[in-house]
């Protein structure tokens, strides 16, 4: 097959034997994108559930900050739903950066030319959609959670620190720059769950003829969902609909 | 017709490379990719300049010699094809072509546009074997294989080892040629032995090797002259954290065996 240089010996038999396994396992690519895709699960249940939580705005003020009460006043849900997302987030983020770093080094020397054959632009470009995500989670934390990126982040009950969900939107979003921003973000998320979503059965090893078509289908139709269904909302608050 | 070629040239591992411009005037359409290359390297011997080196064999797309990125497509516009197999009809008078090796770390270029595929040697090494009694061939039926197995087996064993699977992901995964490999054998009752620890030792391999790692893009597959599917890729993965999760140290092995 080709002229071989003896300069990496072959592994042997050792693998199975020796070894912390979790290691063994975490070591590979493999293992890397088995992590990517649990975490990457869990991002994609949770934006499709949040999607569908923040639609409420459209049921008007009480609906909406009624929402938020319940998720203040239900600390189990509310604190164990942050903890398993930001621990999926945290791990999400560093094998990306090291799956980033295995495949940039694994091509120094790039092409003159470059043209894909079959492949969606959403799967080529996860590693800057994720990236500029990360970004953007970080400021939506700042923006509609904590409040220290709201120019006036107001409170329904101050005294429990609970914030006004729906007065914080309507006040966020009025700022077309800052539309512009999440629309921008909406549309990133897009492209990394169209690619994602079916992405992670083959990350875990599922493949099959007659579901693969399915799961595809499916993937690409919520990530448009997650954009239509996102991005109304800054723009109703926009066009002055939800005010 | 007339082609005008843009050639990788690099005298060796260690040197830098550059595209070199050649016009080629007389290109038959009857010509295969290759014989255009034989013309070429004619004329740049007779005319005393170093010919164009590029790897072959068979010429009949199954020894997995030959390969080239033809503008940035691996193994040029045929889908299906080895680029001994690609005939010039497929190009236009005029065509302009970048003809570029397989890039990827794991395949340093040796000179030109042959590179060093001895990965893929270490990574076959690492697990592509199966444990049988030496001695006398076994009967042909003793072991039943139901037809859709061998049929899924066969497939996979298809892979000539081209490495444009490689060459074409955009992360340079060698993922493509690892899972056909281990497939092939993983999906007979005569590999199942060595099945998970196959996947483990291959995988481990192919890390050390360097390769990227599989972005499920697709690319290896539309450009796999043996249409090796990714739902091997798949395999390879289910394969694999078995292993790391299931399979026991030898020593741990029942001794009641
Ligand atoms: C809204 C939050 C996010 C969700 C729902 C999400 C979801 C996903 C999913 C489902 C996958 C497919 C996993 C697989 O192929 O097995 C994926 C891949 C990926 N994600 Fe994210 N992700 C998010 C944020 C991020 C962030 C913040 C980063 C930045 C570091 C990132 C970087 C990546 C990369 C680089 C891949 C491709 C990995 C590869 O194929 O090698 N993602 N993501
Ligand atoms: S999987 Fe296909 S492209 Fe990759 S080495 Fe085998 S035959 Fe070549
Ligand atoms: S030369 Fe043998 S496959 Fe092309």
């Amino acid at each position: 097959m080709s002229v071989g240089s003896a300069a990496q010996p072959a592994a042997g038999a050792k693998a199975a034997g020796d070894g912390s396994r979790l290691f063994l396992f975490y070591n590979s690519p493999v293992g890397k994108k088995a992590v990517m895709a649990v975490t990457g699960l869990v991002g994609f249940g949770f934006v499709i559930g949040h999607m569908l939580g923040n639609l409420q705005i459209f049921l008007g003020p009480e609906v909406m900050n009624a929402y938020g009460m319940k998720l203040h006043e239900t600390p189990p849900l509310l604190y164990g739903a942050r903890t398993v997302l930001l621990g999926a987030v945290a791990l999400h983020i560093i094998a990306a950066l090291q799956l980033i770093k295995m495949n940039s080094d694994a091509r120094p020397t790039k092409y003159a030319k470059v043209s894909p054959v079959t492949s969606s632009y959403a799967s080529r470009t996860m590693w800057w959609s994720g990236p500029i995500l990360g970004f953007f989670i970080v400021y939506h934390l700042l923006h509609f959670t904590s409040g220290a990126a709201h120019p006036n982040f107001t409170y329904q009950d101050a005294a429990r620190h609970i914030p006004a969900p729906y007065e914080n939107v309507v006040a966020g979003f009025s700022n077309p720059l800052v539309s512009l921003f999440y629309i921008i973000a909406m549309i990133l998320l897009m492209l990394h769950i169209n690619h994602g979503a079916w992405s992670l059965f083959q990350s875990l090893g599922l493949n099959h003829p007659r579901y693969t078509p399915l799961i595809r289908t499916v993937a690409r139709t919520a990530s448009y969902a997650l954009l239509i269904g996102n991005c109304a909302i800054p723009l109703a608050v926009l066009a002055g609909v939800v005010k | 017709m007339k082609i005008t070629l843009h050639v990788w040239r690099q005298k060796d591992r260690n040197a830098q490379g550059k595209l070199v411009r050649y016009e080629c005037p007389n290109v038959s359409e009857h010509m295969s990719f290759l014989e255009m290359l034989d013309v070429l390297n004619e004329d740049l011997t007779t005319k005393g300049e170093d010919p164009v080196a590029f790897e072959h064999d068979c010429r009949e797309g199954i020894c997995g010699s030959c390969g080239i990125v033809i503008n940035g497509v691996a193994h040029g516009p045929m889908p299906g094809t080895t680029v001994c197999q690609l005939h010039m009809r497929h190009f236009k008078d005029g065509d302009e072509l970048y003809l570029e090796p397989w890039r990827a770390k794991a395949f340093p270029v040796m000179k030109d546009l042959i590179v060093d595929r001895g990965a893929f040697d270490r990574i076959i090494a690492a697990g592509g074997y199966i444990s049988v009694p030496a001695g006398s061939a076994p009967d042909g039926n003793a072991i039943p294989v139901p037809k859709e197995d061998s049929d899924r087996a066969m497939d996979a064993a298809q892979c000539i080892g081209c490495g444009a699977c490689v060459a074409a992901c955009p992360n340079a995964s060698a993922s493509l040629f690892t899972s056909a490999k281990i497939s092939h054998l993983g999906l007979l009752p005569q590999g199942q032995p060595e099945r998970y620890e196959r996947a483990l030792n291959m995988v481990q391999q192919m890390t050390i090797e360097e390769f990227g790692a599989c972005g499920n893009i697709g690319e290896c597959e539309a450009v796999c002259p043996k249409r090796i599917s990714i739902e091997n890729i798949a395999r390879m993965h289910r394969d694999y954290m078995n292993g790391a999760f299931s399979a026991r140290p030898n020593a741990e092995a029942g001794s009641a065996g």
